[in-house]
């Protein structure tokens, strides 16, 4: 028989669900605090990219997963699915993350309990 | 190019500090990570481990959210202290490194020679530096729930600047651009402020599940006296 806080798991999910789903089309479109840093002292053009000037983002290269199909969090490069790319983010982290640490955990044993020296 | 509204890019990219540092942190990060697996087992059972993967989940969702902090400055939480505290720095290095890893695989966020650096300044430094201000403040954390928040958003201020302090290490090991002590003043002060928007979104997590589920907030169950044995065999 399980304990599993199963309904706490399931509320925990909608939340992430409705962050990176919807909660995030409301996100600033501004460069972080590091980009910021990368990109003073060059002139950047409409989609950003360093035109004049000196700065450290000019030494940054083209992504090599920038042909993903979700790259920059579109599908495609789509305009506004950027809450359908987070909704497939989540799901993809849950199983990763939640399937490795499923993996590593201790397997319950009834007769072994966890030694008490430690 | 098309000029693509919303979120463009969170971490570093490639080539913002040269291959050898690139290749030097990447290292760092191989080793931490390696040790933070073998760590990570003791704290995963059949309860905290679907925990984990949905903090994860939630850390995900949550970087997506860049608030404002200055005119054309944004921040995003990164995380560290938000996973220490629910899931321990183990599990919580992990958690934020497989955010990073897909992100730089699915997303083209973070360049894939920037993992190690940006392991290491999120996943390692942020999660291990904030985990042991909390631990600094258990006793806080441990008197209330208003306690616990507390510790959370001091945990979590300084998990942020410390992160950005990585960067500084790096790029003054291995990038150009731009003056060192720019680099620094701007990355510290930037995250003085990223910061402050981190340590709320902490607070309020980890004050949710508190409410919600205190059995699950690693900081302060591990701070309980006993091991609670369960006589009822539980099969898997």
């Amino acid at each position: 028989m399980t304990r599993l806080p199963v309904a706490f798991y399931a509320g925990f999910l909608l939340v992430a669900l409705l962050l990176a789903g919807v909660v995030s089309y409301a996100a600033s479109s501004s460069p972080d605090g590091l980009d910021a840093v990368t990109r003073t002292g060059c002139e950047l053009d409409e989609s950003g990219e360093p035109v004049g000037g000196t700065c450290i983002a000019q030494n940054a290269g083209e992504h090599a997963t920038a042909a993903s199909p979700l790259a920059d969090y579109t599908l495609g490069g789509s305009e506004g699915t950027t809450g359908i790319a987070g909704v497939v983010g989540v799901l993809v982290t849950l199983a990763v993350a939640g399937g490795l640490f499923w993996v590593l955990r201790r397997r319950s044993a009834p007769s072994e309990t966890p030694s008490r020296g430690e | 190019m098309e000029p693509h509204t919303g979120l463009v890019a969170m971490h570093m990219s490639d080539g913002i500090v040269n291959a050898p540092i690139s290749v030097l942190f990447g290292l760092i990060a191989v080793l931490g990570l390696a040790f933070c697996v073998a760590r990570a087992r003791r704290d995963l059972d059949d309860r905290t481990a679907p925990m984990a993967g949905l903090v994860a989940a939630f850390v995900f969702a949550v970087q997506m959210l860049n608030f404002p902090v200055l005119p054309g400055v944004s921040g995003h939480l990164l995380g560290g202290a938000l996973c220490a505290i629910l899931v321990g720095p183990y599990v919580g290095a992990l958690c934020v490194s497989i955010v990073l890893l897909l992100q730089a695989l699915l997303f083209a966020d973070g360049g894939l020679s920037a993992l190690g650096t940006n392991i290491t300044n999120m996943a390692l430094i942020g999660t291990f530096v904030g985990y042991g201000v909390a631990v600094a403040m258990r006793r806080i954390a441990t008197r209330s729930r208003g306690g616990l928040m507390l510790t959370a958003f001091v945990a979590a201020w300084v998990n942020t600047v410390v992160a950005s302090l990585g960067f500084v290490l790096e790029y003054a090991l291995g990038g150009q651009g731009l003056a060192l002590g720019t680099v620094f003043g701007l990355m510290t002060g930037f995250h003085a402020l990223i910061g402050i928007g981190e340590g709320i979104i902490t607070a309020l997590t980890v004050g949710a599940v508190a409410a919600a589920r205190p059995d699950l907030v690693y900081l302060t169950r591990t701070s309980s006296p006993s091991l609670e044995i369960r006589t009822q065999g539980v099969r898997s």
